[in-house]
């Protein structure tokens, strides 16, 4: 029992992470249809955000101020990986869109050079970020079975962070614009929204989120310049296996893909579990080709 | 009068088709015998599309059935369709862009279409002339060896045409054939359509009333994914729903219904 | 000059220039050193894998990441027969370290050398259709299709590292030194395995222009300008995809072969992401949709790279990334497509064009 429920949380805790990064892909892919693979870079730049906060508040931070870097840096990640995000929309991805493996294969270009960058910048050796001590410890349930607080902060921090992006893109004037455009480009241009500020903005948000992502992920390891590849292509797993377009599919994707993930890893090995997710996720695909929610269209391509 | 010594090539019994709650076609029925040249008219979003998707398999019905000679298509692949003799030309010219125009008929030819038979298959001088005799038909030898996407819009539309009438099907549908063609090349389209149902069964999706005036023999009328009417072009003038819902405010009609 | 050239017959000189091209190939150990041999048949075996590469992308328009696993696979299965006949009937060493007291029975039939050979042709040809079959019957294609082949190269790199006592884990599977009793390592031999490289890549060439320019090819163009019109003429698109995928990824087994052959070694970070998605910048900057420039890409970019990598290890992947997203945004139809581009353009002064590509700008 207590197996059993320990089991399960770490699966939700692998979901919420899933579900963090998808995001972010969730919106650069789902409504924009650009496969950013440099998305995982900028999880990297995000994590990389976190640790120069961390280090600024040991320079120049009264120490008993420590423990609120992480408050900090976790919009500071955000901002600064939406800047990136932008700057990359502005100066390549705007060129690329209707061209989705093309978009692929520049953004994958894109995320060797931030690499290469994050290399020469803070060295090829990871590099730790010291949690704030409110988050050690953890939750003890059921008498034995602990669940630790930095998890739980993630499975939170995730909850805030989808009803933040569901109550922009539902119930915002700017996020109504953004559908309008992601639905129907030149009636929402004829309707006098600037189309390209509005992609502009999409991406960068997406952009942003990867960078709470980043910074999350630093509570649970230490973080190295290629951090974003190991979350990638099961991010975008998760994307597709929930379906584009809907927010609900992604999170029931992140939730599948996360959880089976655990439970197979655990009745098997590592390496074995994740050959039977894949095959999972194919065998899931026959049913439904296009997703857990899909949308209908007409159009014949 | 010469009906009734005609066959059913194609049938739909009580088709409808239901996108996600929104019933674009309910419980229509079609009947066309060899050798009939017929025309789908109706206002914006009544279904004659869809229609057409159904019987060449784009569309899968939520219920009803579509029988071709003696065969139920229903529930079949795209590719089975058009194999077994129904063939398809949609509204915005669809051909291969980077094919040659010569390509483009050669592999729209009626042959074996399996992977290894297209492999092995080699040009014979039969298949050479029956591409150069579709070629001129359709006015495009002298560009034969061109990009089929440097095409002028008329003549990809030919083109089409063109690689339809390659595959030899029985049943022919064609959305709007004539959309964005000049005067002439309407006149042409229109007598090729003729032509060709003295040996095939046509359906026309079309919006051009005067086209459908000079050339149809018996048309049927759609409204909101139902049959409205179905006679001749002077009966179906003569009646009073088809005049309310499409000739007469046709403007009011288009007006009020977003299009499909 | 250029002008003049471009007169005569296209046929005629295209075949010209291929014979000087292989006859050059076949030459080359009169006139390279030993080491600049033995890099040049790596590099022509990666040739193979681009040609594959090609038919699949450049000409069905399907996108894999997925060619470092059959790269792979090819690899492996020369690896083990050389394995096999190194430890000369005692357990490879990597097995008794990991605790292994009998060969695996997968293991067994690749002490035949016929079997290793077709082994690491249909093993990646078979998986390849597998997951065509599960996945092009569905639709399911462009960026989704690609994104599973690239979870395929995440889990089949991670079953190789895991299973280490079957396939040597990391370190991957070395430790051999011969074939049929000659050191792959001294001259004559990697002459010999250089000219039998040589007569592959000639002979997948061969192959894939043969399938290129038949009614076959024409039908993989079609579909990558239409797939769904494709269906309307009665062709089953997810067959013929299935078809080229599967005859791609057996080039890329057989290339994989000769890999083993000339390196000495496969592991898993070779068959890894960077590797599988490195081949396809080999094609892209080649051009896709043409053989000859998805070969001599693979070819240049790894000159370029081992020249460059050892002694800028850092400027090359700088480099590199750029490169991705230079041929991507200005040229994407690679090196290649420059030569079209000029008779495009030739063509468009002549004004056949004008009209239309006003009308229906770049779709």
């Amino acid at each position: 029992m207590d197996v059993l429920i320990l089991q399960l949380f770490n699966g939700i805790s692998v979901s919420s992470i899933l579900l963090l990064i998808a995001l972010g892909l969730a919106i650069t892919f789902g409504l924009m249809k650009v496969i950013n693979m440099a998305h995982g870079e900028l999880i990297m730049i995000g994590a990389y955000a976190a640790y120069m906060m961390q280090n600024l508040f040991q320079s120049y931070m009264p120490e008993s101020a420590f423990n609120w870097y992480f408050v900090v840096a976790i919009p500071f990640s955000f901002a600064i990986a939406f800047v990136i995000g932008l700057l990359l929309e502005t100066v390549l991805i705007r060129f690329l869109y209707g061209r989705p493996l093309d978009s692929l294969l520049a953004t994958w270009g894109v995320g060797l050079m931030l690499q290469q960058l994050a290399r020469t910048i803070f060295g090829a050796p990871n590099v730790g970020v010291t949690s704030p001590t409110w988050l050690d410890g953890g939750m003890t349930i059921l008498g034995d079975v602990v669940l630790p607080y930095k998890r739980l902060f993630i499975i939170a921090l995730v909850a805030v962070v989808l009803a933040a992006m569901y109550l922009y893109i539902n119930r915002s004037h700017a996020g109504r614009r953004m559908r309008a455009v992601m639905q129907n480009r030149e009636m929402a241009a004829c309707l006098g929204i600037s189309t390209r500020r509005v992609d502009a903005v999409t991406f960068a948000i997406g952009s942003g989120i990867a960078g709470i992502a980043g910074c999350a992920l630093t509570l649970i390891g230490p973080i190295g310049p290629s951090l974003g590849t190991y979350y990638i292509v099961d991010a975008f797993m998760v994307v597709v296996l929930g379906g584009v377009g809907k927010l609900v599919g992604t999170v029931f994707g992140a939730l599948g893909i996360g959880l089976s993930n655990t439970l197979f890893e655990y009745w098997t090995t590592a390496s074995l579990g994740k050959v039977l997710v894949f095959l999972c996720i194919v065998a899931f695909l026959q049913w439904k080709p296009s997703g857990l929610i899909a949308m209908r269209t007409r159009s014949l391509d | 009068m010469k009906e009734q010594t005609r066959s059913v090539i194609l049938q739909c019994d009580d088709i409808t088709v239901d996108f996600d709650g929104f019933k674009a076609v309910q419980g229509m029925n079609l009947r066309l015998l060899e050798g009939e040249l017929r025309f789908l008219i109706g206002p914006n979003g009544a279904g004659k599309t869809t229609m057409l998707d159904m019987i060449c398999g784009k569309t899968k019905p939520t219920s009803g059935r579509i029988v071709f000679g003696s065969a139920e298509i229903t529930r079949m692949k795209e590719h089975q369709i058009a194999e077994l003799g129904i063939g398809r030309k949609f509204q915005t010219p669809s051909i291969f862009r980077t094919l040659s125009v010569f390509d483009n008929l050669e592999i729209a030819m009626k042959q074996p279409r399996g992977v290894f038979a297209t492999m092995r298959a080699k040009l014979r001088g039969e298949d050479r002339d029956r591409v150069h005799a579709q070629l001129a038909m359709i006015g495009l030898e002298t560009k034969a060896s061109w990009r089929a996407g440097d095409l002028s819009h008329g003549e990809k539309q030919w083109l089409e045409i063109g690689m339809m009438l390659m595959q030899e099907p029985q049943v022919l549908l064609l959305d709007e054939p004539v959309a964005g063609m000049t005067d002439n090349e309407t006149e042409k389209t229109g007598e090729l359509l003729r032509e060709i149902s003295r040996t095939q069964s046509v359906i026309v999706v079309e919006h051009d009333m005067e086209f459908v005036r000079n050339f149809a023999s018996k048309v049927t009328v759609m409204h909101e994914g139902k049959l409205l009417k179905e006679g001749s072009m002077e009966e179906v003038q003569r009646d009073d729903r088809v005049a309310e819902v499409y000739l007469g405010k046709r403007r009011d009609a288009d007006a009020s219904r977003s299009t499909a | 000059m250029l002008h003049k050239l471009l007169r005569l017959p296209q046929g005629k000189w295209m075949l010209a220039l291929y014979a000087v091209a292989a006859i050059a190939l076949f030459c080359a150990p009169l006139y390279l050193s030993d080491f600049r041999l033995n890099l040049l048949a790596k590099f022509l075996a990666y040739a193979i894998v681009a040609l594959g590469l090609d038919l699949i992308w450049g000409y069905t328009g399907i996108l894999s990441l997925g060619h470092g696993v059959f790269f792979g696979l090819g690899g492996y299965a020369m690896a083990m027969y050389l394995k096999l006949t190194a430890s000369g009937g005692r357990l490879p060493d990597f097995m008794e370290w990991s605790g292994l007291t009998a060969l695996p029975w997968f293991w067994k039939p690749f002490n035949s050398f016929a079997f290793t050979v077709l082994a690491g042709i249909l093993v990646p040809a078979l998986l390849a259709l597998i997951l065509g079959y599960f996945t092009f019957r569905n639709r399911i294609k462009g960026v989704y299709f690609t994104i599973l082949t690239q979870a395929l190269v995440i889990i089949t790199t991670t079953l190789f590292i895991g299973q280490q006592a079957y396939t040597g884990g990391t370190n991957g599977v070395t430790g051999y030194t011969k074939l049929f009793g000659y050191s792959i390592a001294s001259p004559g031999t990697k002459t010999v395995l250089y000219l039998v490289t040589v007569a592959f890549l000639i002979a997948a060439f061969v192959l894939c222009r043969v399938l290129v320019k038949s009614r076959f090819g024409k039908v993989l163009r079609a579909i990558n300008d239409g797939e769904n019109r494709v269906r309307f003429i009665g062709y089953n698109p997810a067959t013929y995809q299935m078809i080229a995928f599967s005859v791609s990824a057996g080039l890329a087994g057989l290339a994989g072969m000769l890999f083993v052959l000339h390196v000495g070694i496969i592991s898993p970070s070779m068959m890894g992401i960077v590797p599988s998605i490195e081949m396809v910048l080999w094609v892209a900057i080649g051009g896709r949709g043409t053989l000859v420039g998805a070969a001599l890409g693979a070819i240049l970019l790894n000159s370029a790279k081992s020249v460059f990598s050892e002694t800028y290890p850092d400027a090359w992947l700088f480099f590199m990334g750029a490169l991705f997203v230079i041929v991507v945004v200005f040229l994407p139809k690679g090196a290649a497509g420059l030569f079209t581009q000029l008779k495009w353009f030739k063509r468009k002064e002549a004004g056949h064009e004008g009209a239309d590509s006003v009308r229906y700008p770049a779709v």
